[in-house]
């Protein structure tokens, strides 16, 4: 459980350099950093499906964030905005925190999840029909339809990124 | 949100994401848990909770959608204001 601690530690310094440094490529290579972190987390949480999803689109990520930042900026873009600004902020982390300790309260202890819906999956699976990953076998089983959206997601977003290249193209 | 680089909003986006990620899946972590494979030493009663594992692969596929529709769009609004900051954009005029 140290590992774990000391990883996610890293992970959140690594979010405020990211956000905080000047250079815009650096915070692109720490970002891709914060990635692969976050997949050696899932492997340490015993999810490692998840692990190699993770991998996977984070070097997707990187790829685009990277031809994001090629492009020069000839402004100096590195100031903060007004105070006013400044006062939104504070005032909706005070609610977002206050609102999060109600609610951190009520939730299950760490390491004793609920278990009673999963239960019910797990009890009836059928393990001679899909495999022995119980992920991949309940996603195509129970929760097949959720993956049919997930997929519609993906397309439309794909759509979109060609429809805004096309049209950048023609004019 | 103070930054007004486009960019390091997107960033800001994109660990908002991971968090909510690791949240999810330590809120159905086990101690001394079983992984998720059927085997002969593995008790399906002491299993990780595959349910957050499950939302959590569907809320990484879609983030990777959101986000590449996010830089296209900057990268347009860069092309037709010629500048990242989100302040100097709606000042340009031809």
């Amino acid at each position: 459980m140290t590992e774990l601690v000391v990883l996610l530690i890293v992970m959140i310094i690594g979010a405020v350099v990211a956000l905080e440094i000047k250079d815009l490529l650096s915070s692109v290579v720490i970002i891709g950093a914060l990635g692969l972190c976050l997949s050696v987390g899932f492997v340490l949480l015993k999810a490692p499906d998840l692990a190699m999803v993770q991998l996977v689109v984070e070097l997707i990520l990187m790829v685009i964030l990277i031809r994001a930042t090629v492009i020069e900026d000839k402004h100096d873009n590195n100031k903060k905005r007004e105070n006013a600004y400044f006062f939104v902020v504070i005032s909706s982390l005070v609610v977002f925190l206050s609102a999060a300790f109600f609610i951190i309260r009520k939730l299950p202890i760490f390491g004793k999840p609920i278990f009673r819906i999963s239960y019910a999956y797990l009890k009836d699976l059928n393990i001679n029909a899909l495999g022995s990953n119980i992920l991949a076998s309940l996603m195509l089983d129970w929760r097949v339809f959720d993956v049919f959206g997930c997929m519609i997601a993906l397309f439309v977003a794909v759509i979109c990124v060609l429809l805004l290249v096309k049209g950048k193209r023609k004019i | 949100m103070m930054k007004k680089n486009i960019i390091k909003l997107i960033m800001s986006t994109i660990i908002i994401n991971y968090s909510i990620q690791v949240f999810f899946v330590l809120s159905g972590y086990k101690l001394q848990g079983d992984l998720l494979v059927f085997s002969a030493d593995n008790n399906i009663l002491n299993m990780v909770d595959p349910i957050p594992q499950i939302i959590v692969l569907m809320a990484i596929l879609i983030g990777l959608a959101v986000n590449a529709v996010l830089v296209t769009i900057a990268i347009g609004l860069y092309q037709k204001f010629e500048t990242f900051d989100i302040t100097k954009m709606f000042e340009v005029k031809e």
